[in-house]
């Protein structure tokens, strides 16, 4: 099969969008002329006149405007070059966008996406690397989404700009550009349908995002020792397919929870406080997270490393788990 | 063009009609607040009612509006539904949202109101979202944002202006200068003494009116509306007026210098409109009673619909926090 970026399945799924719908429109910062900071959109301004709006620095108003026009029918996809960036719009993400379905009584259907790039790894510091999955993953009305494959970015967006609701689309920045096989075909990846990037019967791995390929690499290190690790990549943090998680959990016995966000209120506790109420019966050790420090994402690169879940830390929770006797 | 002389007296007495059915439906929930009926965050627009009919009368039924806190008046004027306002405002189950929106979130997306918000500036956005919407899809509509002079301090508000104008988006912004946000005075919140000088600083044109005259807004509206239909762009008005019953309903006012209230009350626009059409003839006073005879008993028939609706069952707790295919 055919190797692309995510970068370039993000371009695939706008284009083909974009052609059946000739109303849906895409606006942010530089995605136009320039094609986006991380090249998602390049092309598209050419092939789709009036539809792709490079904007002005304005948050806050282009969140409004792909809401506005959402909640009258027409598809609409920002980007926000960094997920930080989206403070400044929370407000039209969460007090409008999330809520109008449920406070207008049902009247609403909000055909909207938000994009954003997400993540540490390029030593931008602290305003320009944060991962804020879990701070949308609250908000109910919304659906989150965390891609970490060329094929499940370009599934998983298609379906969300087909969802008719509001879909905060969390794209791993250090992934962009890393290749991985996608069909020529089309296809999309139901919202809310996890993924097991690897089956295996000793220990499961809940990973999202970068964690995912750092957690299959763990997998195939400790496979050579003759430990089994199923790595599980939910790629929708909300709602989440919680049947897999704990179907995967009632096999192996054991979990691991790993992402990049901070430890503390994060996704983790979420998934074990799960897998707690549905399968405590099935634990063969107690759960982990394995998570970010809690601590903004510092410049310097060696800081910034050691703020995010290593290889190594993964590893280490791996074998803590085997080794557990009740 | 004098406007006065432009409009019917079908025209004329359909705005008075209309700005007494505001003003009827605004004052029975006061009453409905003081018997607990209608509870939590409420704001009137008594005083105000000039600025949404006679905006509103310029607009289509496929054309959009968005409104503030303060909306009640705007949905009434844009044709929401005024059975499914009051059972919405008494949190029944026949409300515009199910009881679950209230009287800040009032919708009815079937004539193009496109929802009250909460929050204070966001509806500018939303407002060019809608515009924007418009033009994508090569209609020839317009979408009217109102909000109060609070909004326009907001970076929502700098922001979506910049963004119209720079897309040439059919817009009208009108800005409420009630004099307020919340308690605090428009002298203590803004330099400048009219909002719309702030239309320059985007590239759109803006005008301050009197917002209780009926005759002002209609004609100012309708040209700005006008200019939008016709893919030249938004403009800013702003409109200057006064609450008569504070920022909430309960509000004891004890910002308000003494007598201003009682100024504001002989520029009352519906007055200012009767009279107008009793000096010109245009009504006798049979026909301005039975106008206003007929407002009161359409609220009296919008009331007993509400009254006689369900309260929402538990089980709606949870219909609609996300659409199901």
């Amino acid at each position: 099969m055919r190797q692309i970026t995510m970068a370039e399945a993000i371009n695939e799924a706008l284009r083909e969008e974009m052609r059946k719908d000739p109303n849906m429109f895409i606006l942010g910062e530089e995605i136009g002329l320039r094609g986006g900071a991380f090249t998602c959109t390049k092309g598209l301004m050419e092939e789709f006149p009036g539809r792709v709006l490079d904007t002005p620095i304005s948050e806050s108003a282009i969140a409004g405007a792909a809401y506005g026009a959402a909640l009258t029918g027409t598809k609409a996809v920002a980007e926000f070059m960094f997920s930080d960036f989206s403070f400044i719009a929370m407000d039209q993400i969460i007090n409008s966008a999330a809520k109008s379905r449920y406070m207008f009584g049902g009247q609403a259907t909000i055909p909207v996406v938000f994009r954003m790039s997400s993540g540490s790894g390029r030593q931008q510091a602290a305003q320009h690397s944060q991962s804020l999955e879990v701070l949308y993953a609250h908000i109910p009305g919304l659906k989150v989404i965390m891609p970490s494959t060329p094929y499940d970015a370009k599934g998983l967006l298609k379906a969300a700009i087909n969802d008719y609701n509001p879909v905060v689309f969390l794209e791993p920045r250090v992934l962009y550009f890393k290749k991985g096989e996608v069909p020529e075909q089309e296809y999309t990846i139901p919202i809310g349908k996890g993924d097991i990037k690897r089956s295996g019967e000793d220990v499961t791995v809940v990973a999202t995002g970068v964690m995912v390929e750092r957690s299959l690499a763990v997998a195939e290190k400790l496979g050579r020792e003759g430990i089994s690790v199923e790595v599980i990549d939910p790629r929708t943090i909300r709602p989440l397919d919680t049947e897999l998680i704990v179907a995967s959990v009632k096999k192996t016995g054991r979990l691991i929870v790993v992402h990049e966000a901070p430890r503390t209120y994060g996704m983790a506790g979420e998934i074990i406080a799960l897998v707690m109420e549905q399968a405590f019966d099935y634990l063969n050790a107690p759960p982990q997270r394995v998570a970010g420090h809690d601590v903004p994402i510092p410049y310097n690169r060696n800081l910034e490393r050691l703020a995010i879940p290593l290889e190594e830390d993964i590893e280490a929770a791996v074998r803590k788990s085997l080794k557990y006797a009740f | 063009m004098d406007v006065t002389t432009s409009l019917s007296k079908e025209q004329l007495t359909k705005m008075y009609y209309d700005m007494w059915i505001i003003r009827n439906f605004e004052e029975n929930l006061l009453d409905l607040y003081q018997k607990n009926l209608a509870y939590g965050g409420m704001h009137v627009s008594v005083g105000e009612e000039a600025i949404a009919v006679g905006a509103c009368a310029n607009l289509k039924r496929e054309d959009t509006i968005v409104t503030s806190h303060r909306g009640h008046g705007h949905c009434i004027a844009k044709g929401a539904d005024l059975k499914g306002m009051m059972a919405e405002l008494l949190a029944r189950k026949d409300g515009l949202c199910k009881g679950k929106g209230g009287s800040q979130h009032i919708v009815d997306m079937s004539v193009g109101v496109l929802g009250a918000q909460g929050i204070v500036g966001a509806g500018c956005g939303i407002a060019v979202g809608s515009a924007l919407s418009f033009k994508i899809r090569g209609q020839k509509n317009v979408c009217v944002n109102f909000f109060g002079d609070g909004a326009a301090n907001t970076g929502s508000f700098h922001e979506s202006l910049n963004m119209a104008a720079l897309y040439s988006l059919p817009v009208v912004f009108i800005c409420e200068n009630n004099g307020y946000a919340v308690s605090t005075s428009f002298a203590r919140s803004t330099k400048i003494d009219k909002i719309s000088v702030r239309a320059g600083s985007y590239g759109m044109p803006g005008v301050t009116i009197d917002g209780n005259n009926i005759f002002e807004v209609y004609k100012t509206v309708g040209e700005a509306v006008e200019r939008a239909r016709q893919g030249d762009g938004p403009t800013l008005i702003e409109a200057v007026t006064y609450r008569w019953y504070g920022h909430y309903v309960g509000d004891p006012c004890t910002y308000r210098p003494p007598g201003e209230l009682e100024r504001w009350k002989e520029k009352d626009p519906i007055l200012f409109l009767e009279k107008y059409l009793l000096a010109n003839k245009l009504c006798r006073q049979e026909e301005i009673d039975g106008l206003k005879a007929a407002a009161g008993k359409a609220i009296a028939e919008a009331l007993d619909y509400a009254l006689a609706s369900p309260e929402p069952e538990p089980a709606d707790l949870f219909t609609d926090v996300y659409f199901e295919k």
